[in-house]
């Protein structure tokens, strides 16, 4: 395939950045998207150029790191999956891709493609955990059964891998979605319910406190988010905001 | 170098409890005053970083990865092992002892693997009270699936993401602890060098990933929990950021490297497709449970299905060879992996592959398909269904179990596995060696310990699925957290560890000095170039099967490639700032000695053990040949100052509780 690509380029969280043409021949319809960006990397290496930085790791789409604005949404086309999950396969001979960064105030760009996603990690810092002791002197675990609905739902709002695309591609810049996957994951479990009404006011708190917008019910997140989060979570959140700030 | 493993007086099943009640305990003030550093935020480093925290040290965590949750732990599928025998199918701390001394080819330390069992049902405890999701049955209780090389359901889960639910706990809880101010994390750090003042590890050298920063950090010990090295081979199951740095700088520094060269060669993987390929996905081993390998019995068939002219779903049963059902009847589809990738290769290498490049076998799910919906047929009281029928409700229970697996498998390859046999081949998985360690997880530096996959201690020359998880988190929750103090006890009137000293000075201006050197190089190839070099060498030399000759040349190779390297390499950009072909160009410098000493490890021991097959030593059935009288030991490399004449020790291993047997799973 020959492809023409349109991919940011920022410094730093300083630089004005802008988009730059390149041009690639004899990519593989197999190859993965973070592939073909490996070939365009090798190309500018090779002509003394600096790479196109972006953040990536598991590949395997697992660990959230790789995240890019591809031709207009985040993850590029394709339900259900991450950058690093989209093949080649989904685009034609002959396209033009743009390619950005997720953009979002709470998230400034480090350089080309690569954001900071740090304040997804202090929401968590702000009560997304059950206060247990590390210790190893906690109940066997089967002493709490737990009913298997109950479970499968905490998992699904636990399989949130934190890459932001919900953020990037909501017109507020919400974390609702992040946030309320952590929130309903751990409510839904007895472990959880202990400190629930204090963990959903502090995670509020904190998003707010970081930058993020307010969620306008538009729904997009769901739609682009690669483990099909689901806005359930997001009114089950709300629900929970609402009868903690009562008794608060 | 003495190698002393310090194992506990006493019998096998009491020497943890002896132990811990004779480690010196530090008192919760004397705590405060104590700072330690973690590297790695994995299971192994994120659950001692938490754990430390909790119990009063000052911990200073770093990772590579722009937050604690992606280190790559989160990737691992499958499960994770405990003796907790909620089956009631007869497991206990010792079958699961027994299995993974076994499994591991009699080549790891009784006493830790011991431990190992008997802290893991705790583990499983300790995650459901963090709020980790595990799968669970209708009456509420845990589900349990079993993995390979063991005939018991041991293995816990969450779908196809057990990993990523364990590190979001172990994360969750370093969360707390960071909140609390008692955890400092410095994420997009690399540590690139250890510091070692009066012979103990008191600090490390850091780069600062985004601003291009050398930092100097110090701390009464230091904790290397920074996962495995497989990335040597370019190809594999790692993230791709997985490497080496962290522990060969420690090696350098003194750590003796134990048992380099035995990876991990996982047998179902995705097989390789193309020259830009970055990286090999695994397929979980718990498909094994229901998928069922074969490769066509007749040459032409396997030839025909290669070239597209025929269909596997077109070959009548007869015509396949169910290989390994076939040479291991008790444990069929279930030998471990070690055995089921030789199999695999043996398969292949006599010309019965089935994809284009003949390397790939089938993993084949239609008859688990029937027989599940054949059952849910009888539960809903379908009479005679027709086979439709009872396909697409086999299907549906397939979905359930492995859904995103197949879904995953369908993602990467275009190709339906309900439909046609998904194809496998094996690929470098797991690294077994690592930093040598004693039974207190110190390695041969006082005050430098090794977790989790970092370490060498308890997988032998072979690891049985679902036991990696286990042992990081065991490390890092509930072994590490007591043997750290039978050195911190000496600390408590320390005081601050300053970095003004000339331990520090000298350690920074070495990394300063091999930045610059490989920023100021002035060639004109990339550091992938050298990577997929060395990784070809390593898999073809170093890989599943090796031989004197093949290992002889590769050292030599590899010297070379390493002058090249320092010759050739072009890094744009500059040392300030983030530089992402720095980072990979230092990595790869470490994978390019590294590399070296696991081929002078393989050539070292000449026996088969587990996933290092050496040719010259194999049974008439060409099943692994051990030999115990010569090479029941560790084999523990101290660096000489030239990475190509590393020094030998060994620490024998010694069995006191088990009998060293022929592994066979007939
Ligand atoms: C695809 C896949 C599936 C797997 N499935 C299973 C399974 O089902 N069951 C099982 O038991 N095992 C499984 N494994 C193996 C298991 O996941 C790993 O062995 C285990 O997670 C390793 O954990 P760790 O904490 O030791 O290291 P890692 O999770 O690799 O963590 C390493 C950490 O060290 C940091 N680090 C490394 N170097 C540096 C440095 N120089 N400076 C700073 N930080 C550094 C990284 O940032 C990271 O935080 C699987 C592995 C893979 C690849
Ligand atoms: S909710 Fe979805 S889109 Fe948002 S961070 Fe989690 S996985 Fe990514
Ligand atoms: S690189 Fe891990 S999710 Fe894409």
């Amino acid at each position: 395939m020959n492809l023409t690509l349109q991919v940011w380029r920022q410094n730093g969280p300083n630089d004005k950045g802008r988009m730059e043409e390149h041009k690639l021949s004899g990519i593989s319809p197999d190859q993965s998207f973070l592939e073909m960006m490996d070939v365009l990397n090798e190309q500018l290496v090779e002509s003394g150029k600096e790479p196109v930085a972006f953040d990536h790791d598991c590949r395997e789409g697992i660990c959230g790191a790789c995240s890019m604005f591809i031709n207009g949404e985040a993850h590029g086309p394709g339900r259900g999956i991450t950058t690093c999950q989209l093949h080649m396969r989904s685009f034609n001979d002959g396209d033009t891709i743009y390619i950005e960064p997720w953009r979002s105030a709470a998230f400034p760009v480090i350089k080309d493609l690569m954001t900071d996603r740090s304040s997804f990690d202090r929401i968590i810092q702000a009560g997304g955990f059950v206060s247990v002791n590390t210790s190893g002197n906690t109940l066997d675990a089967n002493a709490i059964p737990i009913p298997k609905e109950d479970a499968d739902k905490a998992f699904d709002a636990a399989t949130c891998i934190g890459c932001g695309a919900c953020v990037a591609t909501c017109k507020n810049g919400s974390a609702m979605l992040f946030t309320s996957a952590k929130v309903s994951q751990l409510s839904l479990l007895p472990q959880g319910k202990v400190e629930a009404s204090d963990r959903v006011l502090n995670m509020v708190k904190q998003m707010d406190l970081e930058g993020f917008g307010n969620c306008t019910n538009t729904g997009a997140c769901e739609v682009e988010c690669p483990k099909g989060i689901s806005l359930e979570n997001i009114a089950r959140m709300n629900r929970e905001y609402l009868v903690a700030a009562v008794t608060d | 170098m003495k190698l002393d493993a310090k194992i506990p007086e006493g019998p096998l099943a009491d020497k943890w409890t002896i132990h811990k009640n004779n480690i010196r305990l530090v008192n919760p003030a004397n705590k405060r005053l104590i700072d330690v550093i973690v590297i790695g935020t994995g299971l192994a480093g994120g659950s001692a970083a938490a754990s430390l925290a909790e119990m009063g040290y000052n911990v200073k965590a770093f990772c590579f990865q722009d937050s604690p949750r992606r280190a790559h732990s989160i990737a691992a599928q499958g499960g994770i092992n405990a003796a907790k025998n909620y089956q009631n199918d007869g497991d206990s701390v010792y079958r699961l002892f027994y299995d993974t001394i076994k499994g591991g080819d009699y080549r790891s330390r009784e006493a830790n693997v011991y431990r190992l069992a008997e802290v893991s049902a705790n583990i499983i405890d300790q995650c459901v009270a963090q709020g980790v999701p595990f799968a669970r049955e209708y009456g509420g209780l845990l589900d349990n699936r079993s993995f390979g090389g063991v005939q018991v359901s041991r293995t816990f889960y969450a779908k196809g993401q057990t990993g990523q639910q364990l590190l979001l706990g172990a994360y969750s809880a370093m969360s707390r602890q960071i909140a609390k101010g008692k955890v400092a994390m410095y994420s997009r750090h690399e540590m690139l060098d250890v510091v070692i003042v009066d012979g103990k590890a008191r600090g490390i050298i850091a780069r600062d990933l985004v601003s291009g920063e050398i930092e100097r950090h110090s701390a009464h010990a230091v904790v290397l929990a920074s996962g495995g090295y497989g990335n040597v081979f370019f190809l594999s199951t790692n993230a791709m950021g997985s490497n080496v740095t962290a522990a060969w700088k420690a090696h350098k520094k003194g750590a003796a490297f134990a048992n380099p060269c035995y990876t991990q060669i996982h047998p179902t993987c995705i097989p390789v497709s193309g020259d830009n390929q970055s990286k090999l996905t695994l397929m979980s081993e718990s498909l094994r449970n229901d998928g069922r390998i074969w490769v066509p019995a007749d040459a032409d068939d396997a030839k025909a299905v290669r070239e597209g002219s025929l269909k596997p779903t077109d070959i009548p049963e007869d015509r396949r060879d169910y290989y390994l059902e076939r040479r291991y009847p008790s444990f069929g589809n279930l030998v471990p992996r070690d055995v089921a990738s030789r199999a695999a290769k043996e398969r292949c290498d006599a010309g019965y592959g089935v994809n284009q490049t003949g390397e790939a076998v089938f993993l084949d799910f239609s008859d688990a398909i029937m027989r599940y919906g054949s059952t849910e047929a009888h539960v809903r009281g379908m009479h005679n269904p027709s086979d439709d029928e009872v396909r697409k409700l086999g299907k549906e229970i397939v979905a359930a179990k492995y859904g995103n697996l197949f879904q995953m498998y369908e993602k990467i390859t275009d190709d339906n596995p309900y439909e046609t046999p998904m194809k496998i081949y094996p690929a470098v998985h797991y690294t077994m060696g690592g930093v040598w360690c004693d039974y207190n997880l110190m390695t041969t530096v006082p005050g430098l310990y090794a977790t989790g996959e970092a370490n060498f201690s308890d997988h032998g020359a072979n690891r049985l699925g679902a036991s990696a998880l286990m042992q990081g988190l065991a490390d890092g929750y509930f072994v590490l957290p007591y043997t750290i103090g039978e050195f911190l006890a000496d600390d408590i009137r320390t005081g601050p560890i300053s970095t003004d000293s000339p331990e520090f000075d000298e350690a920074e201006k070495n990394v300063q000095g091999q930045i610059d050197r490989l920023v100021n190089n002035n060639g004109t190839k990339t550091v992938d170039h050298f990577h997929k070099r060395l990784g070809k060498i390593m898999w073809n030399e170093c890989g599943m099967a090796r031989n004197k000759e093949g290992l002889e040349q590769a050292i030599k190779d590899i010297q070379a490639l390493r002058d090249e390297f320092y010759a050739e390499v072009r890094i744009p950009g500059s040392a300030e700032g983030l530089n992402p072909e720095l980072e990979k160009a230092l990595r790869v410098a470490d994978f390019l000695e590294l590399g070296e000493l696991m081929c002078h490890d393989a050539l070292d021991r000449e026996e088969s053990a587990g996933g290092h097959f050496r040719e010259e030593y194999q049974t008439e059935e060409g099943e692994a040949l051990r030999r115990d009288d010569e090479f029941a030991y560790v084999s523990a490399w101290e660096y000489s100052g030239n990475p190509s004449e590393p020094n030998l020790h060994k620490e024998e291993l010694v069995f006191e509780n088990v009998e060293l047997k022929t592994r066979s799973y007939k």
